[in-house]
C-alpha cells in the first residue's frame, strides 16, 4: 500500500558473475527468501466471507423495513468505498478498495442503522467510519478503534433522536411490537419488557437496527466465522459471557428493575458486536489472557451502561472505551521460549 | 502446497516427510564450481590457479592464514577462479574445475582418526560436520546431536541415510566418540526410523513429525527438555547438531580412505514429486534439474533447501553445495506471493508461532527499523526462522525475511558496539 515503504530487493545481495555462457537471459527466476508456501489465506477473502455471514441478518432487515432498509445498506457501503478511494487519492496510496475492508465497514455500519436514517447521516457516518476511524491513522491495521462504532458513537451524541428507534420507526407497523426493547427496560424496568418473548426477539421479531435485531442470523453468521478462524472465538464467547454473567448479578440483585441475562444477549446491538465489531482485527489484542479479559470488560461495561448508565444501549461505547485499553492489555502475553528476563 | 483449512479455528499441520524416497545416483558432471569461503583478511585463494590440475578429493585451501578449504569433488583442470558475493554480503571464491577423464583419487587424506585431520578435511564433505566447534575455546561442547530428520518439508536427506546407512553411521558414530572424547551422542529420529536408528549405537529419541519439530532449537525443547535461551547459540548451550548424513559420510571416508564428495539432495518438481539424488558436490542445479528431467520456465522459483526456509534463487549456473539438501522447483502460480500491506493484527501469527512470539508486534517493529526495540520488547532473537508466521500471515507479509534482515542488522549494531565502545 504505502508507496514509501521499501521491502529490501534480495537481488542486491546476490551480484553474482555470470559465467562464461551467461545465465540464459530467457529465463528469469523469481528470487525470495522463505516460506515459498502460503496458506491462501487473504484480507480480501477474510472480508467476503464477514459479508456473506452478515447477509442473512441483513436480508431478514431488508425483508422487514423494504426498501428504505436496502437504500440504506448499499448507499452505507458505496459511501464508504468512495471515502476509500478519496483518502486513498488524497494521502497518494494505491487504491485499496480491493481489499473489502472499506465495504465491511460501509456493511456493518448500515447494519446499526434504522432503516430512516437520511441519506446525509449515513454520508456523515461512514465518513467518520473511513476517515476518522481508519484512514488518518493510517490505513487497515491501524485504526486503533471500532471504526463503524466510532462514527455511530459520534452520531448518537450528534444526533440523538436518529437513533431514537421509537420514534424512528413510527410508520411502521409489523407483526411485533415496534418499541425498542432496551428503551422500554429503560423507562419502566423488567415490568415494560413482559409482551417480548425470548424466542420472538432471537427470531427478529424487535424494533432495532436493519442488521441488528435477528439474532439467529447474526449467530449463524457469528458461529460461520469463528470456525472459519476469521474472528478471534475467545473475544466472542468472553463478551457474551460478561454480558450473560453481568446482567444475571443485577437481575438477582433486583429483578423488577433489571432484566436477566438471555435478555440482554437479544437485545440491542449485542449479538452484532459480538460477533462483527468487538472482533474487529485492529482494535482488539490477540494473545488469550488480553483478549478474554477485553471481552468480558465489554460485556460488564455495556450491562452497566444499559442498567445505571445515561444511555439505552451501551455498546458502542463500552466497546470503543476498551479499544483504547487494548494496546495495554495486549502487553500481557506469554514469555517467549528462550527470553532471557534481564534483571536490571 | 497445503491450503488453510475449511475450518481456520484450528492450527494449520504441516507434516515432514518421514518415508524416504529412492536414491538415484548420477553421472559426474562435466564441470562443477565450489565455493570456497574467503577468509578473515580478504585473501583469494592464492594457492590455487587456472590451469591447476586437481584430483578428486583433493583439499584446495586458501590462502596461508585461513582455514577455509573445499573438496574437489572430481579430477580435471581449474577453469576459472572469480570472486563471488552470496546472501548477506558473505564473500567467496568460485573455483570452476573442468572434468578431466577418470577420478583419480588425492591421497592426502589419512585414515588417522583426529580432530586434526577431522577438521582439515572433513567440513566439507556432504553435510559440513561442524568440527571447528571443538577447537573453539569458548565452548564447551558436552553433547552430539544427530539429526535423522531433515529440517525443512519435503526433503528426505537425512531419513534417506538413516533407513540406508546403518552401517556407516555406525562407524560414523564411533569415530566421532573417539576423536571428540564424548560419550553422549543422541539420534533423533521420526517414529518410523527408530528400529534403524538403535543399530547405530547412539542414544536414540524420537522427534515428532509435524513441523517444525525437528529445527535444532525445537529439538532441544522438545526432546531434549534444554531450553537455549535466546542470546546463546546451541553450541553455548553445550550441543553440537551434526546432520545424519554427515556422519554417515564420517564414517564412509575413514572406511574406504576416500573423501566422500556426492551429496544426497531431495529434488521436487512443479508437480510436487519428490525424488532423491546424488551428485557430485558443485555440480550446476540446471545439470541435476536436467538429470531429473525436471524442467523450469522463466518466472519459476528455484529454491535451495525447502519449502519453508530455503532460498529462492536466480541461476542455474549456482552450484550445489555440501549442506543444499534439496532443490525445489516451484511454478509461478504456486508461490506465495507478498504483498507490502501492514499488519491487520489478525493474531494467525501468534497463534502459531513455536516460541510465542507476538509476531504481529515484532513486524512494526522491524518495518519501522526499530531492531535494537524488535529484539528487547518482542523478542526478536527467540525466533527459530520456522516460517509459520510468513505461512499463514493474511496480509502476506514476508515475516520471516523481515526477521533474518532484522536480525542480521541487529548482529551488526552490536558488533559496532562491540568495536567502538
Ligand atoms: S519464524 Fe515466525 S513463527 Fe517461526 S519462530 Fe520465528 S516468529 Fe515464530
Ligand atoms: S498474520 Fe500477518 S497480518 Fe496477521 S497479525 Fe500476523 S503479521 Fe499481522
Amino acid at each position: 500500500m504505502g508507496k514509501e515503504k521499501k521491502l529490501v530487493v534480495p537481488h542486491a545481495l546476490f551480484p553474482w558473475q555470470p559465467g562464461k555462457e551467461g545465465n540464459k537471459a530467457e529465463k528469469r527466476f523469481i528470487v525470495a527468501y522463505g516460506p515459498h508456501w502460503h496458506d491462501g489465506g487473504k484480507i480480501s477473502t477474510k472480508n467476503y466471507n464477514i459479508v456473506v455471514a452478515a447477509l442473512p441478518a441483513v436480508l431478514m432487515g431488508i425483508s422487514q423495513y423494504g426498501a428504505p432498509a436496502l437504500g440504506v445498506i448499499a448507499l452505507s457501503m458505496a459511501c464508504a468505498m468512495v471515502w476509500e478511494f478519496v483518502m486513498n487519492v488524497v494521502m497518494g496510496r494505491s487504491v485499496s478498495i480491493g481489499d473489502g475492508s472499506a465495504m465491511v465497514t460501509g456493511l456493518l455500519f448500515g447494519m446499526l442503522l434504522p432503516a430512516t436514517a437520511p441519506w446525509w447521516v449515513v454520508l456523515l457516518g461512514t465518513f467518520a467510519a473511513i476517515v476518522i476511524g481508519k484512514q488518518i491513522f493510517g490505513g487497515i491495521g491501524f485504526n486503533p478503534l471500532n471504526p463503524p462504532l466510532l462514527a455511530l458513537a459520534m452520531l448518537v451524541i450528534s444526533f440523538d433522536g436518529i437513533f431514537d428507534f421509537n420514534e424512528a420507526l413510527l410508520n411502521y407497523d409489523l407483526d411485533f411490537a415496534m418499541t425498542y426493547p432496551l428503551a422500554n427496560l429503560k423507562a419502566f424496568g423488567t415490568a415494560g419488557i413482559g409482551e417480548f418473548g425470548l424466542g420472538a426477539l432471537f427470531m427478529g421479531k424487535q424494533a432495532g437496527a436493519i442488521g441488528s435485531t435477528f439474532g439467529l442470523g447474526l449467530t449463524i453468521g457469528g458461529i460461520y466465522l469463528l470456525l472459519r478462524g476469521y474472528i478471534r472465538w475467545e473475544i466472542s464467547l468472553s463478551f457474551l459471557a460478561g454480558i450473560f454473567i453481568t446482567a444475571l448479578l443485577f437481575n438477582m440483585a433486583d429483578s423488577a428493575k433489571y432484566a436477566g441475562p438471555a435478555f440482554h444477549l437479544v437485545t440491542g446491538y449485542t449479538l452484532i458486536a459480538a460477533f462483527f465489531l468487538i472482533p474487529e482485527d485492529s482494535s482488539s489484542p490477540v494473545n488469550f489472557i488480553p483478549m478474554l479479559i477485553f471481552g468480558v470488560l465489554a460485556g460488564v461495561m455495556t450491562v452497566l451502561i444499559r442498567n445505571i448508565g445515561a444511555y439505552v444501549d451501551g455498546i458502542p461505547f463500552s466497546i470503543l472505551l476498551l479499544n483504547l485499553a487494548n494496546p495495554l492489555l495486549d502487553k500481557i502475553r506469554p514469555k517467549a521460549i528462550g527470553k532471557v528476563v534481564e534483571n536490571a | 502446497m497445503t491450503k488453510r483449512p475449511f475450518l481456520g479455528v484450528v492450527k494449520p499441520r504441516l507434516y515432514y516427510n518421514v518415508v524416504p524416497d529412492e536414491v538415484e545416483e548420477l553421472p559426474a558432471p562435466k564441470k562443477v564450481t565450489l565455493l570456497l569461503k574467503n577468509g578473515r583478511n580478504g585473501g583469494v585463494a592464492d594457492a590455487v590457479k587456472v590451469g591447476d590440475s586437481v584430483k578428486t578429493g583433493q583439499r584446495l585451501g586458501v590462502s596461508a592464514g585461513s582455514s577455509e578449504y573445499v573438496i574437489s569433488s572430481i579430477t580435471g583442470t581449474i577453469s576459472g577462479v572469480a570472486p563471488y558475493v552470496g546472501v548477506f554480503g558473505q564473500v567467496f571464491t568460485a573455483i570452476t574445475i573442468d572434468a578431466g577423464g577418470q577420478d583419480t583419487w588425492d591421497d592426502g587424506f589419512s585414515k588417522e582418526a583426529s580432530l586434526d585431520v577431522a577438521q582439515r578435511f572433513l567440513e566439507y564433505i556432504p553435510g559440513c560436520p561442524p568440527f571447528a566447534v571443538f577447537s573453539d575455546t569458548g565452548k564447551t561442547i558436552r553433547s552430539i546431536v544427530i539429526n535423522g530428520m531433515d529440517q525443512d518439508l519435503s526433503l528426505t536427506v537425512n531419513q534417506c541415510v538413516v533407513q540406508n546407512e546403518a552401517e556407516n553411521l555406525k562407524r560414523g558414530v564411533q569415530i566421532l566418540k573417539k576423536i571428540t572424547g564424548l560419550d553422549r551422542v543422541i539420534m533423533v529420529v521420526p517414529e518410523n526410523l527408530v528400529q534403524q536408528a538403535s543399530t547405530t549405537g547412539a542414544e536414540v529419541k524420537r522427534v515428532g513429525n509435524r513441523y517444525p519439530e525437528s529445527l535444532p532449537r525445537m529439538i532441544m525443547k522438545n526432546v531434549l527438555g534444554q531450553v537455549v535461551s535466546a542470546g546463546e547459540t546451541i553450541e553455548e548451550a553445550g550441543t553440537v547438531f551434526f546432520s545424519a548424513e554427515a556422519v554417515a559420510a564420517i564414517g564412509k571416508a575413514f572406511e574406504s580412505g576416500q573423501l566422500p564428495v556426492s551429496k544426497m539432495l531431495t529434488v521436487a518438481g512443479k508437480d510436487g514429486k519428490t525424488k532423491n539424488v546424488k551428485v557430485r558436490i558443485g555440480s550446476s542445479l540446471g545439470d541435476v534439474l536436467r538429470s531429473c528431467q525436471t524442467v523450469t520456465h522463466d518466472r519459476d522459483r528455484l529454491i535451495l533447501g525447502g519449502p519453508m526456509t530455503g532460498l529462492a534463487t536466480y541461476s542455474e549456473d549456482l552450484p550445489v553445495g555440501p549442506d543444499t539438501d534439496g532443490i525445489v522447483v516451484q511454478g509461478e502460480a504456486d508461490s506465495a506471493q507478498v504483498t507490502d500491506y501492514p499488519c491487520i493484527n489478525c493474531g494467525e501469527c501468534v497463534r502459531v508461532c513455536p516460541v510465542k512470539i507476538p509476531v504481529n508486534m515484532l513486524v512494526r517493529f522491524l518495518e519501522a527499523r526499530l531492531y535494537e526495540d524488535a529484539n528487547q520488547l518482542y523478542d526478536l532473537n527467540c525466533c527459530v526462522e520456522c516460517g509459520l508466521c510468513s505461512y499463514v500471515c493474511t496480509s502476506r507479509i514476508p515475516v520471516l525475511h523481515y526477521i533474518k534482515l532484522g536480525k542480521y542488522e541487529l548482529s551488526l549494531i552490536e558488533t559496532s558496539e562491540a568495536v567502538n565502545g
